[in-house]
């Protein structure tokens, strides 16, 4: 099995004693999607940056294409493209100098870079806005813009930075299929997303990280089945009989090694036996004389996959990323 | 998007790692002309870092003139005044490549730029010969209001010399100005930050006054410190006086390279470090 990407313990302490990576490691197949699932400051980016030679660990070693980060990177910085979450395009220029600056960065010329510039603009449903400052762009222009810039030289290795956040669903999904259009051709992309929907729908493998450490990692049907029971929401009108029904149903939920959910007056439990668990859980919290308010069945979101990993949801991780944003001082 | 069917990624060979000193220098072009775009796309920009030192010609000629008496210069205040407002218009100008810096950190540009194979240097020396360019424009639109309110030269090839030499001068300084754009958050604190270096070396010289006229502790720092020594220069290469060139021009060279032989390693250091 070839590795395009392989990172070994990854540890990266900021300024004022932020841990963004604790530790990280990772190993993505060539030619494959690489999930990096996590909510905001669980270190995803901080993982990019070191793959894209930006930022040195602190220790651990990575490579990308046999290419050693630190020792190499200028051999890792001709093979990769990045488009990050923050859409680093020059506002002053226009769309078309825009690739054209980064391609003839990437040492094309500059009649190739013109010409796969009007290409790629083309591809991006650019072409009519190629001459106008990047100003005038739309936040879903601006996130085209910065893929089609990374595509600019054909990298065999790409990563993307939270490609889709902010997009509207249109813009989401035209730029899902770009995606596996990328791997179809033989490229190898390592995205990150908070997204679980994005993760399934693109990603070959994925790993789960939080608080800079993996959690989990595994297919995204894996995964899944480890923790993507669907839930059911049993609001019972009070915080009271709310911990009553919790403590009525936890053990029909110790049958899959998992504890109801208290949330406020909700009760929330995973129904990893399917939908007979409801019919089960409505008739224990009857005897017991518990009726809830309203019933609600929804799918796993993130913050489900944090609490059954973790014990916390995704606010506390922003929490603490917001406080590693301002240690860092900037953005 | 559209349908249309372009080529999008293939395995590239890595033979483009290479940094030569060829590449190099191509990358400063390209990151030089990014620059110079984005100047041209907000000309608005231009003329309104020529407002300032027009007013500046304007106030002093006409308001403070009068009471500012200077010795040994020919055709009077005008003439000793338009080479400190050159030198104080491109000292001044310097400052736009600490925002400019600062703006490209801030806006992630420059993060790009660092995972690119692109020569590390090339993007303050990029920055900094578009700065210097800029500089160029603005005081061609300083010398055409000298002229209308009465500077004249004494020959025009001391001009261009002078102009050259304050040019370099302040190339010198944008790689100073370049280190604090690294080390501000924002172009906003670049500005700010600026400020307390721009006004002593431009203020606390012979820029606008006679240094004779300061108090005796301040003369010492008026005299020798490097804006002075390029307005003497430039003074003496224009107008011919007072004194002779020569000692002024060697210490304002000895400034340039001292400037960038301190500087220059600072803020390449500033650059690959700034995580």
């Amino acid at each position: 099995m070839v590795h395009a990407i392989e990172a070994h313990d990854l540890v990266k302490v900021f300024k004022g004693g932020i841990t963004a990576l604790d530790g990280v490691s990772l190993a993505v197949e060539s030619g494959t999607v690489f999930g990096l699932l996590g909510p905001n400051g669980a270190g995803k980016t901080t993982a990019v940056r070191i793959l894209t030679t930006i930022l040195r660990p602190d220790s651990g070693s990575a490579t990308v294409l046999g290419h050693d980060v630190v020792r190499e990177s200028s051999l890792v910085r001709a093979s990769i493209g990045l488009a990050g979450q923050y859409a680093a395009v020059d506002e002053n220029l226009t769309g078309r100098e825009n690739v054209r600056l980064i391609g003839q960065l990437t040492h094309l010329s500059r009649k190739v870079a013109n010409q796969r510039a009007d290409d790629l603009l083309e591809r991006f449903e650019l072409t009519d806005a190629a001459n106008r400052a990047v100003k005038t762009y739309s936040g879903g222009m601006r996130r085209r813009l910065d893929l089609a810039a990374a595509l600019v030289d054909r990298p065999p290795v790409l990563f993307l930075d939270e490609p889709t956040t902010g997009l509207d669903p249109y813009s989401r999904m035209a730029l899902w299929a770009v995606i596996e259009e990328l791997t179809e051709a033989g490229a190898t992309v390592l995205l990150t997303t908070q997204y679980l929907e994005e993760a399934d729908r693109l990603a070959d493998r994925l790993v789960v990280v939080d608080h800079g450490r993996v959690i989990a990692e595994g297919t995204s049907a894996e995964l899944k089945a480890n923790l993507g029971a669907t839930v059911l929401d049993m609001d019972m009108g009070d915080v009271e009989r709310a911990r009553q029904a919790a403590g009525i149903l936890s053990e029909l939920a110790r049958r899959f090694q998992r504890e109801p959910v208290l949330q406020g007056t909700v009760v929330e439990l995973a129904l990893d036996g399917g939908a007979r668990m409801v019919t089960e859980a409505l008739v224990l919290l009857d005897e017991a004389g518990l009726v809830p308010a309203t019933l609600a069945m929804r799918e796993p979101s993130l913050d489900d996959v944090f609490l059954a990993l973790t014990g916390h949801g995704v606010t506390e991780a922003e929490a603490s990323a917001e406080m590693a944003t301002q240690a860092k001082g900037r953005r | 998007m559209s349908t249309a069917t372009v080529a999008i990624a293939a395995p590239a060979p890595t033979a483009r790692a290479q940094t030569t000193p060829w590449r190099a220098f191509k990358d400063i072009l390209v990151i030089t002309e990014r620059n110079l775009i984005a100047l041209t796309r907000i000309p608005e920009a231009l003329f309104f870092s020529s407002v300032q030192p027009v007013m500046f010609v304007l106030l002093f000629r006409y308001v403070f003139g009068g009471a500012i008496r200077v010795k040994g210069i020919p055709g009077g205040y005008v003439n000793f005044l338009m080479p400190g407002v050159f030198v104080q218009t491109v000292v001044f100008g310097a400052v736009s490549t600490a925002i400019g810096l600062a703006e490209d950190l801030q806006k992630g540009i420059i993060e790009r730029f660092r995972s690119l194979p692109m020569a590390r240097s090339a993007v303050l020396a990029g920055r900094t010969l578009a700065d210097l360019a800029r500089n160029v424009g603005v005081v061609a639109i300083i010398t055409a209001v000298g002229y209308a309110v009465g500077f004249r030269i004494e020959s025009v090839l001391g001009f261009f010399a002078g102009i050259g030499l304050l040019l370099l001068f302040a190339y010198a300084l944008s790689w100073g100005f370049a280190v604090i754009g690294l080390s501000a958050a924002n172009s906003e604190t670049a500005q700010v930050m600026s400020f307390p270096i721009l006004f002593p070396l431009t203020f606390a010289a012979g820029t606008f006054v006679p240094v004779s006229s300061m108090p005796g502790w301040l003369q010492g720092f008026a005299t020798y410190q490097p804006v002075s020594e390029a307005v003497a220069a430039a003074r003496s290469l224009m107008v011919g006086g007072p004194g002779p060139a020569a000692n002024h021009v060697l210490a304002t060279l000895l400034w340039v390279v001292g400037i960038l032989v301190v500087l220059v390693p600072v803020a390449v250091w500033k650059y690959r470090t700034r995580a």
